[in-house]
């Protein structure tokens, strides 16, 4: 019962901290990990379930406050960890490894995008853009186009397997990004590489500032995606999914209806992305093909197997890891060595200054990345938190 | 009219003729398929439940055609099957394998799902106590939440025979339930399919090597050899068949099997 007191203790000291240091990468993680801590210490659910709420319905945005800049990584975290657990749905439920994931969060932002800004003029005449309650109206829009989107891929791919149905979503992904390219002629609806702006905003509640009013949306988004998640995973159909992923012959033949169920799943991953699609692409204000490489699919897939494939705590906390790697450790990590270098600080007599441009810090970003992935998959490859089952075989 | 009938059932796999104009029939109790190894036992198991697509014939069960439905459509007008390299749902519990076997079964939309409708929490812990009474049957109730992986060869066998049976099926296909079990796990299980047909009124279709099975539990024995049904009747009739022994042994003095129909 110790943990009791100490969880409590973790997270107002590491509060406090972030209120004393506002600009501290160190003492933000901290206050992440203490989140950590509690939602995996031994107290009363009850406890842990207000801390929680506690922590990211007060303090986080009064964090905000003093350094707004982790208020937006934080709503990018949230953003991720809905993108994750729709992934989540179809790579680690069903077992269907879709490379193109990003091309639903896409499909989202657009929708708005186009509607939402005076941009949508130029293909239907006036009357555009939309007023910002719209807004509202297209987090379900943006949902259903996505979730359809998702049935139009699933349709095409549903006899492929493996490797073959990963190429194919990786080239859907990329046909996506590519329209939206070029998709300003002979009709512009996306305005090409140029991108759309400004894309309105809704009003807020209570007056609230967007950095704060993004993060509280995110957050009701994710928790609604978590509950529906868990619904649909303690469910005939959740089990549904599983049993394709672990033999699809078996069952076929035990009366899972294959195609009607890999739909299913292609639809509910993606229909999660179109949702934060939307509120993706108000919050940015201006979107462009730019923010849906094939890197972002891969780097949410990463988010998925970091955390554990098939595990929904595994999605979140893979998620915000990978989230806060590239948007704060490894930054940090580069402007450190890079204000090392500046200083001329010397290591066993070698002046840093005199490194070549080749060698420049800010390159190695991705490495570390990589390479921290690949310690991952050698030494912990079930991932953070491995789904239950998972966990009992590896762990043996 | 049969429960259950195939007629003229043909199937070639490129210039291999698997199955040619078999014809089959099952009424009630328990029916065995026998036959040297490619006689075409399991290739006439995948046609019945709609894994493979037959060149030719036609199948019914009570009278309804089943070429051409797709094998979970089949699964829910009542036939299932076990496979015989097993094939369960490795990563899944016991009971979550008996449960998926129970989908043709569920009538919930996704919007039960996502509300936790009243109908949908009954209809789960129905399913529950089904999937249970089920692994009870097989004797593995105290298994049920152990992962089907870490089940030793005989329970994964018997856990597949509970998947079998969670649809409800009047038409049980048992694809070499005993291989690899002794004779005494053999006769248990002999023993658990007796009271199956004899409780539930189930008929079952076997494919067995075990012949101390086959005559002891068959009530209609059908031989297949090289893709043709070569002789049917009561156990001891085939028994006594002398295509039979030819099949199983060769022809005396006419030389390696395979030379007969080359």
């Amino acid at each position: 019962m110790i943990q009791v007191p100490l969880s409590v203790g973790v997270v107002a000291v590491s509060a406090l901290a972030v209120a004393m240091f506002p600009r501290s990468v160190l003492v933000f993680l901290l206050f992440q990990g203490s989140l950590l801590f509690v939602y995996r210490a031994r107290i009363p659910e009850r406890l842990r379930w207000s801390l929680l709420a506690a922590a990211l319905l007060v303090l986080m945005p009064v964090i905000g406050y003093f350094n707004s800049y982790y208020l937006e990584v934080a709503t990018q975290v949230g953003i991720f960890v809905a993108l994750a657990l729709g992934l989540n749905i179809v790579v680690g439920l069903a077992g269907l490894l879709d490379l193109g994931y990003v091309a639903f969060f896409a499909v989202g932002a657009y929708s708005w995008a186009i509607f939402g800004s005076p941009h949508a003029n130029i293909i239907l005449g006036g009357g555009f853009p939309l007023a910002g309650w719209w807004f509202y109206v297209f987090l379900l829009v943006g949902l259903a186009v996505a979730a359809t989107t998702g049935i139009l891929l699933g349709l095409p791919v549903l006899r492929l397997h493996g490797d073959y149905l990963a190429i194919v979503t990786l080239g859907f992904g990329e046909v996506i990004r590519v329209l939206a390219n070029n998709l300003d002629k002979p009709i512009n609806f996306t305005n090409g590489p140029k991108g759309i702006t400004p894309i309105s905003r809704p009003p807020t509640p209570f007056g609230l500032p967007y950095g704060e009013y993004f993060y509280f949306l995110a957050l009701l988004i994710v928790v609604a995606v978590v509950i529906v998640n868990r619904r649909l995973e303690d469910s005939h159909i959740g089990r549904a999914w599983e049993a394709i992923r672990e033999d699809e012959v078996a069952a076929r033949a035990m009366g899972v209806p294959l195609v009607r169920m890999k739909l299913m799943a292609f639809a509910c991953g993606a229909s999660f992305a179109g949702v934060m699609g939307v509120l993706f692409s108000a919050k940015q204000v201006f979107i462009n093909p730019e923010s849906f490489t094939f890197l972002e699919s891969i780097g949410v897939l990463a988010m998925v197997i970091l955390g554990g494939m098939g595990s929904i705590p595994g999605a979140v906390v893979g998620a915000t890891v990978v989230t806060v790697l590239n948007l704060q450790v490894l930054k940090g990590f580069s402007l450190w060595l890079n204000e090392l270098k500046n200083a001329g600080v010397t290591v066993l007599g070698y002046s840093l200054a005199d490194l070549p441009t080749q060698f420049e810090p800010a390159k190695y970003e991705r490495m570390v990345f990589g390479v921290i992935l690949v310690l991952m998959m050698i030494f912990r490859p079930q991932g953070i938190f491995p789904a239950r089952r998972r966990q009992r075989e590896l762990g043996g | 009219m049969a429960l259950f009938e195939a007629r003229r059932v043909t199937k070639r796999f490129g210039g291999l003729t698997a199955l040619h104009r078999v014809d089959f029939a099952l009424e009630q109790g328990i029916a065995s398929i026998i036959g040297p190894n490619g006689a075409g036992k399991t290739t006439l198991f995948n046609i019945f439940t709609g894994l493979y697509a037959a060149d030719d014939g036609s199948v019914t069960f009570r009278g309804q055609p089943l070429l051409g439905l797709r094998p979970d459509q089949i699964t829910a007008l009542g036939i299932c099957r076990t496979f015989q390299n097993i094939r369960l749902f490795s990563n899944m519990t016991a009971i979550e394998n008996v449960l998926v076997g129970m989908n043709s079964r569920i009538a919930l939309g996704l919007w039960d799902v996502l509300s936790h409708s009243r109908r949908f929490r009954r209809t789960e812990s129905h399913l529950a106590a089904r999937a249970i009474a089920l692994l009870d049957r097989v004797g593995l109730q105290a298994n049920a939440n152990a992962v089907a992986r870490s089940l030793p060869y005989g329970d994964r066998r018997r856990l597949e025979l509970a998947r079998a049976l969670a649809p409800e099926p009047a038409l049980l296909l048992l694809d070499e339930p005993t291989a690899g079990m002794t004779q005494g796990e053999a006769g248990t299980l002999m023993r658990l399919l007796r009271g199956l047909v004899a409780d539930l009124g189930l008929a079952i279709i076997l494919i067995e090597h075990n012949m101390r099975v086959v005559m002891e539990v068959s009530d209609r024995v059908t031989v297949l050899d090289h893709g043709e049904k070569i002789a049917e009747g009561s156990p001891r009739e085939v028994q006594e068949n002398v295509r039979v022994i030819e099949a199983y042994l060769g022809t005396r003095g006419a030389g390696p099997r395979g030379a007969r129909r080359a």
